[in-house]
């Protein structure tokens, strides 16, 4: 078998069954990592010896678990006690955490691999990864686009198979939407499922890490591992996860599919509308009862978000001073004039941007205006869901509104660059699950580009969703369309 | 509620310190238009009413989250001052703040 064209369970099984050895896979995928990376940019740091070290410990038998051997690339804000965590930022470019996010914890103590830490927009403010200080990640179906963000370099890795997994985080759709403009599955747990210790924050009542794979049954397995209480974490969910999460081939009974008027606007692109279409039509050929919900304060998502995450934003990075870790200005004349300066020069204007954003919003004068508003409607548009979950189980929608954007396309407008999580954002906002489906491909002047299609289920239902999507994939297997390198 | 008023250059200079970022005119003058796009965009807000509704902080609405008073292995001050871009252990180092230094 090659390992590098296996989904992680087949690959898992492989090495399981000594049908290929851990080490044999890892060098597959740093092999191809090699070989490729040069064009696309998903890794910022590769773990080589780490990763082969780990691999020789699973053919050893020392090493066990339910992901033994697995190669696994991690977005670079999950901390490990190894190697850098530098956010894509020239902030944090030299920093090594003192301790390993318990979702990479997770992973390594089912016996999984990390092969490295993938690109990203920098802090994960961005959408297209062009906000990264290193290198913008290229799309693997058409290098002269960009691969979505902020998990961008998470997603190119996975759909260019240089790697069996990648791990995400999604802030406004950071996991989704990259996901479907670089056609692998990606999906975002409800809010509280994966804990956030060792994750760096964005904005923390949004912020939730997932997976990017090629099925649903691999993101399963992958949500099992990570999910679950963390006493590190006061907002990590004490609830149990099912034990059948990974049966995905139970196909729920009396299904109800919830198509909402708000995200089918004639601005999607057609083959966007298209790939919502035929998704439904599988749902209703499965025996689905399709029903129209209604979520009314759906354009108000955007500007909503926009005011909590930045707020949030504002507080989270004022940890950042030039004295605790992090860049330190060389020109300071005084304790005050060093933080300004260490801030101005490690940051890039997207983080300037939001963090002056979030800061006006709640500066005595607009808090009421700007901040206190913004919660009122983030509540609005919670009631929609919790409305609309009682009339279905999912609702289908579109992930973004077309296909991948060229690079340099939006990257000197924020508000255009803003409007790509038009379809993902409420869903953070709401602390509902989320998950971007591989809805086939489009030729855009000569290149195939994907598109997604997006279900969104009620929060800690995570399983039966993956169950509902499960019916899709295997309707449409678009999962075996790759990139061609 | 009536809509604020559109941001200014100066609102920017005030948000800037208040952010504690230093900012040259031109990065003034360049936030002030993008801030001012964005803002006009989130004015849509203001066509709501939204009088009675309860503001939502968080997705779960917790209170305090308590454990035992028990010890528990914590970060080492070496580990702590490790990512430290100046410093004399077991302390971190900053410009002089008191005394003859310039005033903040």
């Amino acid at each position: 078998m090659n390992p590098t064209e296996s989904t992680l369970i087949e690959l898992r099984d492989a090495i399981a069954s000594k049908a290929v050895s851990a080490v044999e896979a890892t060098r597959a995928y740093l092999d191809r990592i090699e070989a490729h990376d040069d064009g696309i940019h998903s890794y910022h740091e590769v773990y080589t010896d780490r990763a082969v070290q780990r691999a020789q410990a699973v053919d050893a038998g020392d090493v066990t678990g339910p992901l033994a051997g697995v190669p696994i690339a991690i977005k670079d804000l999950l901390c490990t006690d190894y190697g850098h965590t530098t956010c894509s930022s020239k902030m944090l470019a030299n920093f090594q955490a003192p301790y390993t996010a318990t979702a990479v914890k997770r992973l390594e103590d089912a016996g999984a691999v990390i092969l490295g830490k993938t690109n990203m927009d920098e802090f994960a403010m961005g959408s297209s990864t062009e906000n990264s200080a290193n290198i913008t990640t290229r799309n693997p179906w058409d290098t002269d686009r960009v691969p979505g963000g902020s998990s961008g370099g998470s997603s190119a890795a996975i759909a260019a198979d240089l790697c069996a997994a990648s791990i995400g985080s999604d802030t406004g759709g950071s996991i989704r939407q990259p996901a479907a403009l670089c056609g692998v599955v990606g999906m975002k747990p409800t809010y509280g499922r994966i804990s956030r210790y060792g994750l760096i924050a964005f904005a923390s009542s949004l912020d939730q890490i997932g997976p990017f794979t090629h099925t649903i049954a691999d993101t399963a397995l992958l949500l099992k591992v990570m999910m679950g209480h963390d006493p590190l974490d006061s907002t990590s969910a004490d609830v149990p996860v099912p034990d059948d999460i990974d049966k995905v081939d139970d196909a729920p009974k009396n299904l109800r599919i919830g198509i909402a008027r708000q995200y089918m606007s004639d601005s999607n692109d057609p083959a966007v509308a298209a790939a919502t279409q035929q998704a439904i039509e599988i749902y209703k050929d499965h025996g689905a009862q399709i029903v129209e919900v209604d979520l009314p304060h759906t354009e108000y998502g955007i500007p909503v978000y926009y005011i909590v995450a930045t707020a949030e934003a504002s507080s989270n990075l004022a940890r950042y001073d030039g004295v605790h870790y992090g860049h330190r200005t060389d020109k300071a004349a005084d304790l005050i004039d060093l933080y300004c300066r260490s801030r101005a020069e490690g940051f890039g204007d997207e983080v300037k941007r939001r963090i002056m954003l979030g800061t006006y919003a709640l500066s005595s004068g607009y808090y009421d205006a700007y901040y206190d508003r913004a919660l009122k409607v983030r509540r609005l548009i919670a009631n929609d869901f919790e409305s609309a979950f009682k009339s279905c189980d999912a609702i289908l929608c579109p992930t973004t509104t077309a296909p991948a954007f060229k690079v340099g396309e939006k990257a000197d407008d924020p508000l255009s660059m803003y409007l790509n999580d038009v379809y993902t954002v409420n869903c953070n906002l709401a602390g509902n699950a989320g998950i971007s489906l591989p809805g086939g491909t489009t030729n855009v002047d000569g290149k195939d580009l994907p598109v997604g299609v997006q279900l969104l289920g009620p929060a800690f239902d995570e399983s039966r969703l993956l169950k509902i999507a499960r019916i899709y994939e295997a309707a449409t297997k678009y999962y075996v369309q790759r990139p061609s390198l | 509620m009536s809509t604020p008023k559109p941001i200014t250059e100066d609102d920017v200079r005030h948000v800037a310190k208040l952010s504690r970022l230093h900012v040259t005119d031109e990065d003034v003058h360049h936030f002030t238009g993008q801030l001012a796009a964005v803002l006009d965009y989130i004015g849509k807000l203001n066509e709501l009413d939204v009088d009675g509704v309860e503001p939502m902080v968080h997705p779960m609405e917790l209170v305090n989250v308590l454990r035992p008073d028990q010890e528990q292995p914590g970060i080492t001050t070496d580990s702590a001052l490790a990512n430290a871009p100046a410093k004399t252990p077991p302390f971190f180092k900053v410009p002089k703040v008191l005394g003859d230094g310039p005033s903040a």
